[in-house]
């Protein structure tokens, strides 16, 4: 069996990030890393492979040149391959599903795990998408998944609960926080990587429709929340609470 | 131009998040519809045909609708959007799990988690864990949304709409539902509750969350957690707050032995007052509260146990 995982290349989720006085946000000097559910996602497709379910984990990025440093983080987490799909503009959501399915009539992959969503856009569309756009059954929001024959069980976050659904394999997953624990990753694991082989391909060679759906208007920041007081003990709390707040 | 929004449900009930979305739509177009898709509808359209603004509830009924099943959901959604040029699911699990498969197919955009409708077109969306805030302009002909259901007032129970029956999609084949772990609790709902009480890391263990449950319960409050609580294992998935668990704006927030990461704060800071009870003055939280104490969580509410 072969994974597909997509991997992106976004501002380190550890980093705030801010919005200019001229309503851009300037992420050219920020720390990158991958994101943190493609890491999720990919830590679970290379287990897979380690326990003799799948044979090959090809990591795939969409992006500018520079995704390909993310790509070296998942080859030397475990991923046997990569490719990247390289390209200057911003490409949305459907535009990024699009692109992978096109990828996925070539590579024949089984199953295609990819983070639940990108924590820069915070969308949670692509691998819906994808599945959609394939006809694959989806699980979205995977805390556990199994491969057994064609079949993977999957079990999702949903709100309430679990709840556990069978797909019949090809079939997209999502993956939620609890999917997997990302290794670490050492420098000989990366030294290692660099024997791995990456692939690049350019957008435009796959000839997918990428137009733009949505116009980006404006970025603004939040409203500030006003300055709080520090109080000294619980009585002075709940005298504030009921008395000046009235929310008890 | 009309809207139709996707009414939620548990099987019997109709979801109160199906009031927010009615009133998301209004702000875009006086001709709102609801679907609801279920194995059988009687109580829940009667409920969401009372919802003020809708004028008329779509019906689809069938086995396929037992459970939420994406695949299902989309293809009947499909069925009926030809008639709509807004589409908006609640942005929960059930509506991000369905909707990007509706707007994939009809080969246009899907906008998340909008806050505010600005025009028919035009939408302001949180990115970035709520860093930074978004205006965004569709040019699709149809436009599909989720909508976080916090940021719109319900609307009220004074609709008289009509109920039609349409013919229910064929179900997938390639999901089956195995089965649901659901947490069932007499507590509020943390989206809903007028209060949410959340405890982090400074609650060493599982003796002490119970204690803050049992202080919730005396406020009539919701319980909510971190991820790092649940990702040991000492609460379940569905209390988590944040960029990528749930998104609450109670009247009063209480966070306990919470430190304040960033993805935490993007799920609290809508609620009116939030409290934070730390031991470390450092702690970010913080930052965003508008009560804080340092002190030890265990200690305040036990106090609070006590005092309220």
């Amino acid at each position: 069996m072969k994974i597909l995982v997509p991997v992106k290349r976004v501002v380190d989720a550890n980093i705030k990030v801010k919005v200019s006085p001229e309503g851009t946000i300037e992420t050219a000097s920020l720390k990158k890393a991958m994101n943190p559910f493609d890491e999720i996602a990919l830590e679970q497709a290379v287990q897979l492979k380690e326990k003799g379910v799948a044979k090959e984990v090809v990591a795939v990025s969409i992006g500018k040149s520079d995704s390909s440093e993310t790509l070296k983080v998942a080859l030397a987490m475990g991923a046997d391959r990569a490719i990247l799909i390289e390209t200057e503009e911003v490409i949305e959501p459907l535009g990024i599903a699009k692109l992978l399915k096109a990828l996925t009539e070539r590579e024949n992959p089984q199953l295609i795990i990819a983070g639940k969503q990108g924590v820069d856009t915070d969308a949670n569309q692509v691998g819906q998408m994808l599945s959609a756009l394939c006809d694959w059954p989806q699980a979205t929001h995977a805390s556990s998944l199994e491969v057994i024959g064609d079949k993977a069980k999957v079990t999702i976050e949903v709100d309430g609960g679990l709840e556990t659904l069978e797909l019949t394999l090809p079939a997209v997953v999502t993956s939620d926080l609890r999917l997997s624990a990302p290794r670490y990753v050492t420098l000989p694991m990366m030294m290692k990587a660099k024997r791995k082989p990456q692939e690049v391909i350019k957008a435009e060679t796959f000839g997918v429709d990428l137009k733009k759906h949505v116009e980006l208007l404006t970025v603004e920041a939040p409203e500030a929340r006003k300055v709080g007081v520090m109080l000294s003990n619980v009585d002075e709390l709940i005298d504030r609470l009921k008395n000046e707040a009235k929310v008890l | 131009m009309a809207v139709l929004i996707i009414g939620e449900h548990n099987g019997s009930v109709l979801n109160p998040s199906a009031a927010n979305l009615a009133a998301a739509a209004s702000a875009i177009s006086s001709d709102v519809d609801v679907l609801v898709m279920c194995q059988s509808g009687e109580g829940i359209v009667s409920e969401a045909a009372k919802l003020s603004g809708i004028r008329k509830v779509l019906l689809a009924e069938g086995e396929q609708f037992s459970h939420p099943i994406a695949e299902n959901v989309s293809a009947q959604v499909l069925q009926v959007a030809k008639d709509y040029s807004h589409i908006l699911f609640a942005a929960d699990s059930f509506g991000k799990a369905a909707s990007p498969r509706v707007a994939a197919k009809l080969d246009v955009a899907q906008i998340s988690e909008i806050i505010k409708v600005v025009s028919e077109d035009t939408f302001k969306r949180p990115i970035y864990a709520g860093a930074a805030i978004a205006t965004v302009k569709s040019l699709d002909p149809v436009k599909v949304l989720t909508v976080r259901v916090t940021a719109f007032d319900p609307v009220g129970q004074e609709g008289t709409a009509s109920i039609e029956k349409i013919e229910a999609v064929l179900g997938t084949s390639k999901v089956v539902f195995l089965g649901a772990e659901k947490v069932e609790s007499n507590r509020p709902e943390l989206q809903s509750a007028k209060i949410v009480i959340a405890g982090g890391r400074g609650l060493a263990n599982e003796a002490e969350f119970a204690e803050m449950e049992q202080l919730a319960d005396k406020l009539k409050a919701a319980v909510g957690t971190t991820r790092a609580v649940v990702d040991a294992g000492m609460a379940p998935n569905d209390w988590q707050i944040g960029q990528t668990g749930k998104i609450i704006a109670p009247e009063l927030y209480i966070g306990l032995g919470i430190s304040g990461a960033i993805q935490h704060i993007a799920g609290i800071k809508d609620a009116k007052v939030i409290v934070a009870v730390n031991k470390d003055p450092e702690a970010p939280i913080f930052d965003v509260a508008d009560y804080g104490l340092v002190a030890d969580a265990m200690d305040v509410i036990r106090q609070l146990q006590t005092k309220l």
